[in-house]
């Protein structure tokens, strides 16, 4: 089992790597990272706090697909299966606004600072 | 076609709900429609091959992709349903799938779609797209496939027999937490595709989101819907098709009926039961009884259309 600083330096890694890719799907991976979870047919935290420079990553819990496309066309994922993520890497301070174009009702926000 | 005819469906409609299955008769309004809904007992496929002429037969939600505990065979029920539709005494001129015809937007679920339906005997098919169609991130494979009939503008209409056919998008265009809507250029061009026609020309509008609010925090509706209801209402008969919910919910306002279909993929729950519009897990025996297709046709020439909703089971 990897514990501590070996597991920051992966955790470290993994975000360079995502990061770098600008938006991504992949297989869902475990990360400390700031995240937003989507379940229940509701992004979780509604709005999410970070710095600039951080990439965040949503992840899809629920039985049926979503996706994740930002109201000024910043980002879009394709459609998220269950346990599927997309990432973003935030460089620029402001609020981003999100939606899901499967599920127009559901909205959330990051906030870039 | 004679009363003869319309009198031996309601027959058989009542026959086929002796079976056990959930029906709904709505009685005949103004002469205009009669939607009858045909849950038939296990191998009284005969029923459906009785059903008399249908004009066309609707398809929807088809979720190509879809893998789930719901139903992890979508591609059988789907040839199931062909094997349906194929097997009817007269076939329909026409099929109308009302979108979601993939799950995810991939490519290999739009070509195992494509395959399926090329065992239809009837080989033309008009479609619209679900959402599901159309969340691939660049928003191109189904248009590269679907979008020659409305240069990829998503609507488009046709005529068929003496009745005029309108399929819409309300897909694409959607308010961040409300509604998705049809958009001012696409309600212009329905205004204009209308203006000069005969109100006695029979309507049939199809799209894949309800054209009327259903239930508005599960997205069971269409924002700018009302505005689509000023240059229809002039007209004798207008059917409105519709997808979505994969249940059946109708109305009949004045000439207007609004009908949505089952799916052939899995259930939904009723509205505001449980915590969205997810796919809901049924008993197995159960699951076929709650997927279908809907087949109109047309009564008393020139004016008014019947829709049967016929059950895999």
């Amino acid at each position: 089992m990897i514990v501590g600083p070996a597991r920051l330096l992966i955790a470290v890694l993994s975000a360079a790597i995502l990061g770098s890719m600008g938006g991504s799907i992949a297989a869902a991976a475990e990360t400390d990272f700031p995240k937003v979870v989507v379940k229940d047919f509701m992004f979780t935290p509604m709005s999410l706090t970070v710095k600039a420079g951080s990439t965040v990553t949503w992840v899809n819990m629920d039985d049926e697909p979503h996706t994740v496309v930002s109201n000024t066309q910043l980002f879009r994922s394709g459609a998220l299966d269950t346990k599927e993520t997309f990432s973003f890497r935030f460089t620029e301070p402001g609020t981003y606004h999100f939606t899901c174009s499967i599920h127009p009702r559901m909205v959330g926000t990051i906030v870039v600072q | 076609m004679s009363d003869d005819q319309s009198l031996l469906s309601r027959r058989n409609a009542l026959k086929c709900m002796a079976f056990g299955g959930a029906g709904t008769l709505f009685a005949l309004s103004g002469g205009v429609f009669t939607p009858i809904d045909l849950a038939m007992a296990a191998g009284d496929k005969q029923s459906a091959a009785k059903l008399g002429k249908p004009l066309f037969v609707q398809i929807s939600d088809t979720h190509i992709g879809f893998n789930k505990e719901a139903n992890p065979d979508v591609a059988g029920s789907l040839t199931q349903t062909i094997d349906i539709v194929n097997g009817m005494d007269d076939q329909p001129a026409l099929i109308i799938h009302t979108g979601d015809i993939t799950h995810l937007s991939k490519p290999a679920e739009f070509d195992l779609a494509q395959q399926l339906f090329s065992r239809l005997r009837t080989t033309e098919m008009h479609t619209v797209p679900g959402e599901h169609d159309t969340s691939d991130a660049a928003v191109t494979e189904y248009f590269s496939r679907f979008g020659k009939a409305s240069n990829n503008k998503g609507y488009y209409s046709f005529d068929h027999a003496g009745v005029h056919f309108i399929g819409l998008i309300n897909v694409l265009q959607f308010k961040p937490g409300g509604l998705g809507t049809l958009g001012a250029d696409q309600l212009e061009w329905v205004a204009a595709d209308l203006k000069h026609r005969s109100s006695s020309t029979p309507i049939v509008v199809f799209a894949h989101m309800p054209l009327w609010t259903i239930y508005e925090p599960w997205g069971w509706g269409t924002g700018d819907a009302d505005q689509l209801m000023s240059p229809l209402r002039r007209f004798g008969s207008v059917t409105v098709l519709n997808g979505h919910i994969h249940q059946i919910v109708q109305k009949v306002e004045g000439n207007m009926t609004f009908h949505t279909a089952r799916s052939t993929s899995y259930p939904q729950p009723v509205a505001g039961v449980g915590s969205g519009p997810g796919p809901l897990k049924v008993p197995g025996d159960q699951l076929a009884s709650m997927l279908g297709i809907t087949s109109v046709s047309v009564v008393k020439h020139p004016s008014a259309l019947t829709l049967n909703d016929t059950a895999l089971a």
